[in-house]
């Protein structure tokens, strides 16, 4: 739903925007600066909270507990009072590391087994005729209202019963099977306005279906698989419900979130464990964010709806 | 034409040696996997490597175990396919393409939502009638507290996220650096629930007087020449304590769907409301709001939706306790702390009936739109 009303905006926007920068770069009325101000001080309400936990996950255990963060900006560049001994002990001491190794084997599958299935299932609803097709596709899309919390019970003890739970496999195809149908909705959506001349054409010279799909619609749909990507590996690195049913707390699979609520739960009062475990877990999320900014929006706006 | 075409697909199929080959392909890829699975669920196959090496031979096993699988997978089911006879293949691959979505989709969310909707009725105690459990959470005092903490974050946390991100839209229109500045509103966005709740719990942080505080709030009061305030374990301030974490994150979701549709709103019209001799802000109200109007109550929509079922948040931060309880988290407890499951099912379904109007605007609100959804 939030797919298209993203993908709708963009042609409005493009025409509009030389007028736009040329009227921003007229001088403006008093209003010029009180939204300057305005702007400057939201932006910088939205930065403390994360900046506090920078700060202070590279702040001796003392100081951390006896001064608040921004007492470093007295003499911000005096580097003794940096240390990176809280780190070296939520990756050692608290398993983090081994939760960083274990999100990373959770993450990387549960995202690439979805977007698979999703993109094969597209490439057949859009572009094949069988018996039943508009039926599953209703099915599908209608999915996705569904809470999880509507699967946990029965699929506990499923799992249970087939002694999946605390398995690596169970947990990727939890998430797989809760990304689907979001999935097949996004990329139906793209795979579907592909030019019909392509698919002719490949066809006339001998490609059978999953030819075109492998060297054709996999590389021009690249743009809404990125975006589903981007989406899905995000929301399986941060979530913390799936992972505690189905993985559960030990730490030889525990991931960063699971780790990071035991911390929580155990040391909630060492803040400099606490800011450093928080600031692992966040590590790779950044980084997705800083470098790939454009991607991230657009999936964090399809995804909206994933329930 | 056709007949051609036909002709040549006849003459591109593989020939017939290789249906030994692609047999022995497809035996060699399932057993493999099979191998594959046992190494990575054995707890005792990867420890003569040591603790690290051990655990980066299982990450490499599991990531390419899992990436290369499920592509192999498809790969044999297609080879597998095409040796049967052309018309048979063109009528089973459709359904190779489908099916393993199909039968995920089915086995994860069909059949235990039709399961938890029954298990809801039937899981009651010995003696006790099929609305046990929902009779259960509309009496129990416990219950009546989430769902009226749900209420309340139901109130305040999308329309305060929507306000603020449409401020924010409003206003970074006008600014040099517009995308820098809206990368600190977004930002919070791409953190889990847990990291969250570290933060703002560090936030809250409560010292007694007289002591330094380390949190930055109480550290702010007590400069004021206020008594610190115990944030997350005073009622009923602590569930507002929650909510504005809440907000912290979906502000930034608000401000960029609204930016977008700010900026779709023909600039001729704004010129001509300034003309006309309307203030900044009016233009704004009379003018941008009433065009914007379905991107708004898609943002508020969806807000809500992520509102009725925020639970890493509040379980991070209080587990519910002092009275911050919400129902995802209460439904998590119940089935995974208390083993309650009929009681879980009930909490499932109740959710899903709160969610499911909401979703009906949104859908009805994309159509007006002219959006098909």
């Amino acid at each position: 739903m939030t797919a298209e009303t993203v993908e709708g905006i963009p042609p409005k926007t493009a025409d509009t925007t030389a007028v736009r920068t040329a009227r921003a770069a007229r001088p403006r009325q008093s209003s010029g600066w009180v939204a300057k101000v305005l702007v400057l001080i939201i932006a910088v309400a939205w930065t403390i909270p994360t900046a506090g936990v920078l700060v202070s996950s590279f702040r001796a255990e003392v100081d951390v507990s006896s001064s608040g963060w921004w007492t470093v900006f007295a003499h911000p560049f005096d580097f003794t009072q940096y240390t990176l001994a809280n780190y070296s002990r939520v990756l050692t001491a608290e398993d983090m590391f081994e939760a960083f190794v274990n999100s990373l084997i959770v993450t990387i599958p549960a995202t690439v087994i979805p977007i698979t299935l999703a993109a094969f299932a597209a490439y057949a609803f859009a572009w094949t005729r069988f018996r039943g097709r508009s039926f599953l596709f209703a099915v599908v899309v209608g999915l996705l209202v569904i809470p999880l919390q509507m699967s946990l019970v029965p699929l506990l003890r499923l799992y249970g019963n087939y002694d999946l739970t605390g398995t690596f496999v169970g947990v990727w195809l939890a998430h797989a099977g809760f990304g689907l149908p979001l999935a097949i909705y996004i990329l139906y959506n793209y795979i579907s306005q592909l030019p019909k001349d392509i698919f002719e054409s490949a066809h006339i010279d001998g490609a059978t279906p999953f030819t075109a799909f492998t060297r054709l619609v996999i590389p021009l749909s690249y743009p809404a698989l990125a975006a589903f990507a981007i989406f899905q590996f995000l929301w399986v690195w941060n979530d913390l419900l799936v992972s505690l049913v189905f993985l559960g707390t030990n730490p030889d699979i525990a991931v960063l979130t699971v780790s990071l609520a035991q911390l929580v739960g155990s040391r909630g009062a060492a803040w400099h464990l606490l800011t450093a475990g928080a600031f692992v877990s966040m590590i790779i999320p950044l980084i997705v964010f800083l470098t790939m900014q454009r991607f991230f929006v657009r999936g964090i706006l399809a995804g909206s709806v994933k329930g | 034409m056709a007949e051609a075409v036909e002709a040549r697909l006849e003459a591109n199929r593989r020939p017939r040696w290789t249906i030994g080959r692609d047999l022995a392909v497809a035996v060699a890829v399932v057993v493999l996997i099979w191998l594959g699975l046992r190494v990575l669920r054995s707890e005792t196959a990867l420890e003569a490597l040591g603790p690290l090496a051990g655990k980066l031979v299982q990450a490499v096993i599991g990531i390419v175990l899992g990436v290369v699988g499920i592509w192999a997978l498809f790969v044999v089911g297609n080879s597998l396919v095409e040796l049967l006879p052309a018309r048979a293949t063109t009528f089973v691959r459709p359904y190779l393409f489908v099916g393993p979505a199909i039968a995920v989709v089915s086995i994860f969310l069909v059949a235990p939502a039709i399961g938890t909707i029954i298990q809801s009725f039937t899981e009651v105690p010995e003696g006790e009638g099929p609305l046990y459990n929902y009779a259960q959470a509309f009496t129990d005092p416990a219950l009546q507290v989430a769902l009226r903490n749900n209420a309340i974050w139901l109130i305040l946390a999308p329309a305060g996220s929507l306000l603020i991100g449409l401020a924010f839209a409003g206003l970074v229109d006008r600014v040099k650096r517009e995308s820098l500045a809206k990368a600190f509103i977004f930002l919070p966005l791409c953190i889990s629930g847990a990291g969250v709740a570290v933060i703002w719990r560090f936030i809250y942080e409560w010292r007694p007087p007289g002591q330094p505080q380390i949190g930055i709030l109480n550290a702010f009061v007590t400069a004021l020449g206020g008594e610190p305030v115990p944030w997350l374990q005073e009622i009923p301030v602590n569930t507002l304590a929650l909510i504005v974490a809440f907000i912290w994150i979906q502000t930034g979701f608000a401000m960029v769907i609204l930016s977008a549709a700010i900026k779709g709103v023909p600039i001729e019209l704004m010129e001509a409301a300034r003309i006309d001799g309307a203030g900044e802000l009016q233009t704004f109200l009379r003018v941008v709001m009433p065009s914007i109007r379905g991107s708004v109550i898609t943002v508020f929509t969806l807000s809500a939706i992520a509102v009725l079922k925020v639970f890493d948040i509040v379980y991070v931060t209080t587990n519910g306790n002092f009275q911050t309880d919400v129902i995802a988290n209460r439904m998590f407890n119940e089935m995974f702390r208390f083993r309650n499951f009929g009681f879980a099912t009930a909490l499932a379904v109740i959710l899903l009936v709160a969610v499911v109007p909401i979703i009906v605007v949104n859908v009805r609100n994309l159509r007006r739109q002219g959006i098909g959804a």
